[in-house]
């Protein structure tokens, strides 16, 4: 029988971790960016379907009422709030908490570096990140490759113009093991083939890579525009290296009313579903309907990278107590 | 037998998959995008000792097999079936060709095998990582070439036939790697 009160991490990479945060302190003061602390429980949450919020409930003393508040999966939308009431560039280093994500690369609750630069377009974001990932955690220079580029590279096709068939037919003959029984959408496979196929192969590779214009039905809260070939892109990248996703920045959208349409629509996909509908944000509505500025942002799981910089398997040796013992 | 969700899905885990009882080698949580969760599982057919992946959606459910390891003493053979040996109890245990195929190059009386066996009985003999072995056949020794260049084929009491430097001789005995098949040092006799 192990003993169960021992930390996960080692002493000695709590010392180099704490370090790196420290650097990364740095990094952020030396450029201006202002570093803000905002809820972790908030009344409303995100909607997307497939991330789960922990949540519990507040309730007053002496009173039976309950309100549900959940704990935050990243602290974006407070810090959208921020943005809009002029704050100018801002970062967090949050603890953030996502319900049913566990493993060696995945814990349910985790540290998010998280910043936003009114000023910067998202290529300069992109900029940015490649010199904390350098400067800070000693990793390589990040190369740059359009979603449709870096799936013509790998798959040889067309993200834009194959048909579905395509796609599933290059699933089944790439991708083994798959249940017969599963049913996905086209941005599905997409992703599917991006983590079992081209992922492997950057890290087989060893390459880092941000990925960017994604296909427009993969915005999430990022502008839609079109790229040089007339195809509705997203402008948002993501960050991969090591074979895992590191983060993921957009080119923040700014239009209420398209954000709370996304909203609505991803409720009713939980609907279908069955899983709880999530009270939408109306503070960040309402901060967005003031006017945010044009601003790129970019979110970052801090122990990923700790996990590459001090060359670490598992999530759980850069975290002091593990999940599961906590 | 139980069954298991994915969220008990860990290394080490025995579940049937298509009728054949398999050992999970690795678990991972695949998440991609922002799209719905996976378990992407690296497992051995424990019948054919063959190494797969295979994914399931997160909450799928397996059945578990009732595939237990124990250390058995090899006995004898009487070439249909080779016979085991608990050392507590004294039972014996009968192991058919294809549950020993692997080791069986490595099998030795009174040796300690690791036996797997599904609803009781051996569905897979596995040999030690390192077994010492006398050598039976290989040309004459060459004395004073220690330098370990070249070598030469030997053939092992058990049949195996390994390659070992030249200076080795019928009646050394032999410490072998399983894994490898290869010749790691003349053991003590």
């Amino acid at each position: 029988m192990t003993s169960t009160w021992q930390p996960s991490a080692d002493i000695e990479t709590l010392k180099k971790r704490a370090q790196l945060i420290a650097d990364v302190r740095l990094f952020f003061s030396q450029r201006d960016v202002l570093e803000v602390e905002t809820p972790i429980l908030s009344q409303a949450a995100p909607t997307a379907p497939y991330l789960d919020s922990f949540y519990t409930d507040f309730s007053p003393l002496g009173s039976e009422h309950k309100q549900t508040y959940f704990l935050q999966t990243s602290p974006e939308f407070a810090m959208k709030r921020l943005l809009a009431a002029h704050s100018g560039s801002i970062y967090q280093i949050a603890s953030v908490f996502r319900n049913g994500e566990s493993g060696r690369l995945h814990s349910p609750e985790f540290t998010m570096l998280e910043w936003y630069r009114p000023e910067l377009t998202l290529f300069q974001l992109m900029d940015e990140v490649n010199d904390l990932v350098q400067q800070v955690f000693n990793l390589a220079p990040v190369l740059r490759f359009s979603y449709r580029g870096i799936f013509e590279f790998f798959c040889k096709f067309n993200v834009f113009t194959c048909s579905d068939d395509d796609i599933q037919s290059f699933v089944a003959k790439r991708i083994d093991g798959l249940p017969a029984d599963l049913v996905m959408t086209r941005d599905g496979w997409l992703e599917l083939i991006m983590s079992y196929v081209i992922e492997p192969r950057l890290a087989a590779m060893n390459m880092s890579v941000f990925i960017y214009d994604f296909p427009a039905s993969q915005a999430q809260l990022a502008k839609v525009e079109k790229d040089g070939q007339g195809n509705d892109v997203a402008k948002r990248f993501e960050l991969y290296a090591g074979g895992m996703e590191l983060a993921n920045g957009y080119d923040e959208l700014l239009d209420a009313d398209e954000l709370r349409h996304r909203f609505n629509s991803d409720n009713q996909l939980r609907q279908q579903k069955n899983t709880k509908t999530i009270p939408v944000d109306e503070h960040l509505l309402a901060a967005m309907t003031a006017g945010m500025p044009q601003c790129s942002g970019v979110a970052l799981g801090l122990e990923r990278l700790l996990m590459l910089a001090l060359k670490k398997k598992n999530i759980n040796d850069v975290r002091a107590i593990k999940f599961e013992l906590a | 037998m139980a069954n298991f969700s994915t969220n008990e899905f860990k290394s080490g885990l025995k579940f049937m998959l298509d009728g054949d009882p398999c050992n999970i080698i690795e678990n991972e949580l695949v998440k991609p995008g922002k799209g719905q969760a996976f378990n992407r599982v690296k497992y051995r057919n424990l019948k054919t000792g063959r190494v797969n992946e295979k994914t399931f959606k997160s909450g799928d459910k397996v059945e578990g097999a009732d595939v237990m390891e124990v250390e058995l003493e090899y006995s004898y053979t009487d070439g249909e079936f080779w016979y085991f040996m608990d050392s507590d109890t004294f039972e014996q245990h009968a192991a058919d060709a294809n549950a020993i195929e692997d080791c069986k190059k490595w099998l030795k009386e009174q040796y300690v095998y690791t036996v797997t066996q599904w609803n009781g009985s051996p569905l897979l003999v596995t040999a030690p990582n390192f077994v010492n072995l006398e050598v039976t056949e290989t040309d004459p020794g060459l004395k004073g070439d220690t330098a370990g260049t070249g070598g030469k084929p030997a053939t092992l009491e058990t049949g195996a036939v390994v390659r070992v430097p030249l200076f080795m001789n019928v009646g050394d005995v032999l410490r072998i790697d399983t894994r490898s098949a290869e010749y790691v040092e003349r053991a003590k006799k």
